[in-house]
């Protein structure tokens, strides 16, 4: 029987679920991925963490707590940087001890430190630590990292070809085909925010499909290059030094340069730090150049889908009555 | 050109004396207030943590008394601080304040960067510079060996407030010396009069540390007094937390060898096992400590949303537990007001007196 590895459907799910999956079943695991987050798993999460933590993080818990009894090995990584000089957020770096310390009867935990913030890192150290759960020998970790590697290349090229991470990922686990992506819309929305706020249809109260039945062509920061959105990041007057602040504030410069999109709609989750400054700049950057739509849209856990939905249809209507380029 | 620095605690002391013996012309903004609060919240995003509007309210403040340029400290994440002076920057811009800023990035190696940085602002000598900055770092350590006296002091004043106004007083006296002498007999005159205060009549004496974010920790105007109301509770306290350590530890780069807080880096573990930013492992592991050094008590403070400090709070049930130590967990923010805490922290008190009485006399009778 092989071991059964869980990884729980939240936070770096959305951007890395090709290359760990590739990666623990290259290394003969079975991969449990917890259900897409409904109110249940939401509710666990708020019942075991602590009130301030920000929501993406009270999900993170809820799908832990769903996996705890079907596995073997809990994937519970510390993800503190995963390039030089640059972190995700504090949360981050803490979250394996939260979760111990919150989240009781855990199988073994694997929470291995992603550090690669340092010029002298290397990517297989960690990689290496997580393989030694099911494999003892160097050589087949790194081959089976390598692998998962060009796996995750393959992935990452598709979302740059246009194609939304939710679908891609969608036709990865259930073997759907991609839909087309279609350039025939009333206008062309960029919702910028944390993949892990976008593509869980919980979360974000399903706002992409929404938004796409009003006729509206949706992109996303994570269909830009990273080398794109890095360029542009570091035009900043000040290093940004979270890797996704670089993401979105890249992407937002990066719109406001090109100027094709016809709004700018930023998603943001309550309770997250870095976002209350992504979103401050974003929105001064913007304003400051003044021809491009700008809404903020917080995210709760008692946002109900009739007020997001209001507030949707009315800056899609609003840039309709401004007239779309 | 008018220089002005952000307010946190007694920092404008030894602040206002390194500018000045820099030879720059300083503005201190006016001691933080409602205004200043209400000034920043206005501006300043709606969810950013709660040091960045104060800050912003001092600048705007010291702006309006005539202040052009800002210095303040940088920083390289992973928390929201290392953004602060950015944001504010482009806040101001948008506000119309025309205001330089001078940002004190962490040096990379050695703190003798800082003081030749220091030195290029006003184009001072070296020496000067490096006068300046021992002048400023010898003024920081006395504030804060002074403030200790007062923490312990407080609970024991014949007179409530005396202790306070000491040092408040010293605290002007500090600002107005010039030479390291002078500085040192303040030290010593302050100190002596501060011990003349405690009452013959003893009282039983709590201990209780304060952990947490360093501005809610340093700022009385945040903590809405938090360390003088536990005082007059009779509780002496102690922080995990002051303007020296910080300053050796953030912007020296650990250049004396004083009481810093890597002992408690290392305490964190097992609960916490990575720094987190912030003072989030400062928090947990100076706790770990205060509970083995005796202490009946330990309040954690920091703003609300504060990242690091969220990391801490969800671990700190476990160290309360496993360390047998009370905790409790304050958020401030710009609703939060004095009433509110003072029955907390009246609840966690006499919490801490009963739970004292009930163990003596658990002895007792196992003495029997
Ligand atoms: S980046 Fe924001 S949303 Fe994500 S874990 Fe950190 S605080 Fe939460
Ligand atoms: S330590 Fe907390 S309050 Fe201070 S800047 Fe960082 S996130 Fe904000």
């Amino acid at each position: 029987m092989p071991l059964k590895v869980g990884i729980p459907r939240a936070l770096f799910f959305y951007y890395y679920y090709p290359l760990w999956k590739r990666f623990f079943e290259n290394l003969g695991a079975q991969i449990v991925v917890s259900p897409p987050t409904n109110k249940s798993i939401i509710d666990a999460g708020i019942k075991c963490a602590v009130d301030e933590a920000c929501l993406p993080v009270k999900v993170y818990y809820g799908h832990v707590t769903a996996l705890k009894n079907k596995v073997d090995l809990m994937f519970l990584p510390r993800l503190v940087s995963l390039e030089r000089k640059t972190y995700i957020c504090p949360k981050f770096m803490g979250l394996p001890d939260m979760i111990r310390s919150n989240v009781k009867d855990l199988p073994t935990v694997i929470d291995t430190t992603f550090d690669l913030s340092k010029n002298s890192s290397s990517i297989y150290r960690p990689a290496r630590e997580v393989g030694h759960f099911l494999e003892s020998r160097d050589r087949i970790i790194d081959q089976a990292w390598d692998d998962a590697e060009e796996f995750q290349k393959e992935f990452e090229d598709r979302l740059y070809k246009g194609h939304l991470p939710c679908d891609v990922l969608d036709s990865l686990e259930k073997g759907k085909e991609l839909p087309v992506t279609c350039n025939m819309k009333r206008m062309c929305v960029a919702v910028v925010g944390h993949a892990y706020n976008l593509y869980d249809t919980h979360i974000s109260m399903d706002l992409i499909r929404h938004l796409k039945n009003m006729g509206v062509k949706v992109i996303t920061p994570d269909i830009i290059p990273t080398a794109v959105s890095d360029a542009y990041a570091n035009r900043l007057p000040k290093r940004m030094f979270w890797t996704m602040g670089k993401r979105l504030l890249g992407s937002v410069l990066h719109y406001i340069d090109e100027g094709k999109v016809d709004g700018i709609l930023y998603v943001e989750a309550f309770g997250c730090g870095p976002d209350s400054m992504i979103e401050d700049l974003s929105a001064r950057y913007v304003r400051r150049d003044r021809k491009i739509p700008f809404q903020v849209l917080t995210l709760d856990e008692h946002s109900g889908t009739a007020g997001v939905m209001t507030r949707l249809e009315a800056f899609v209507d609003m840039i309709s009555w401004r007239g779309v380029s | 050109m008018k220089v002005t620095f952000p307010h946190m605690g007694t920092m404008w002391v030894p602040v206002k004396t390194l500018l000045e013996e820099l030879g720059m012309d300083v503005v201190i903004p006016p001691p933080s207030t409602k205004r200043t609060l209400s000034l920043g919240t206005r501006f300043a995003p709606e969810f950013i943590c709660m040091p960045l509007k104060i800050n912003l309210g001092n600048f705007i403040e010291a702006a309006e008394k005539g202040a052009d340029t800002i210095v303040m400290a940088g920083g390289v994440g992973p928390c929201r601080f290392g953004y602060y002076s950015r944001l504010e920057k482009e806040i101001l811009d948008d506000l119309g304040y025309s205001m330089e800023m001078i940002i004190i990035e962490p040096p990379e190696k050695h703190f003798i960067e800082l003081v030749h940085k220091l030195g290029k602002l006003k184009k001072c000598s070296p020496l000067k510079a490096l006068s300046a900055v021992r002048l400023g770092w010898l003024k920081c350590c006395v504030a804060d060996n002074i403030e200790k006296k007062v923490e312990k002091v407080r609970a024991r004043e014949k007179n409530p407030g005396s202790a306070d106004t000491v040092f408040n007083r010293a605290l002007e006296k500090l600002d107005y010396v010039r030479t390291r002498k002078d500085v040192l007999d303040v030290q010593k005159e302050v100190l002596e009069e501060l011990d003349s205060l405690v009452s013959e009549t003893s009282r039983q004496i709590i201990r209780i540390a304060v952990v947490g974010e360093i501005y809610t920790v340093l700022e009385p105007f945040v903590n809405h007094n938090l360390e003088r109301h536990l005082g007059r509770m009779g509780a002496e306290t102690h922080r995990s937390l002051y303007l020296s350590s910080w300053v050796n530890d953030h912007i020296l780069n650990g250049f004396f060898d004083i009481e810093g807080t890597e002992e408690a880096c290392k305490l964190a573990s097992p609960y916490l096992n990575h720094m987190v930013g912030g003072h989030g492992r400062e928090t947990v592991g100076s706790t770990v400590l205060y509970a083995r050094q005796g202490f009946d008590g330990v309040i954690q403070i920091a703003p609300l949303t504060c990242g690091p400090e969220i990391v801490a709070e969800a671990i700190l049930p476990e160290v309360s537990q496993r360390e047998r130590i009370p905790i409790m967990t304050i958020y401030v923010d710009e609703q939060s007001g004095e009433a509110g805490l003072l029955t907390r922290l009246e609840a966690f008190v006499d919490m801490i007196y009963r739970s004292k009485q009930n163990s003596k006399k658990l002895t007792a009778v196992k003495g029997l």
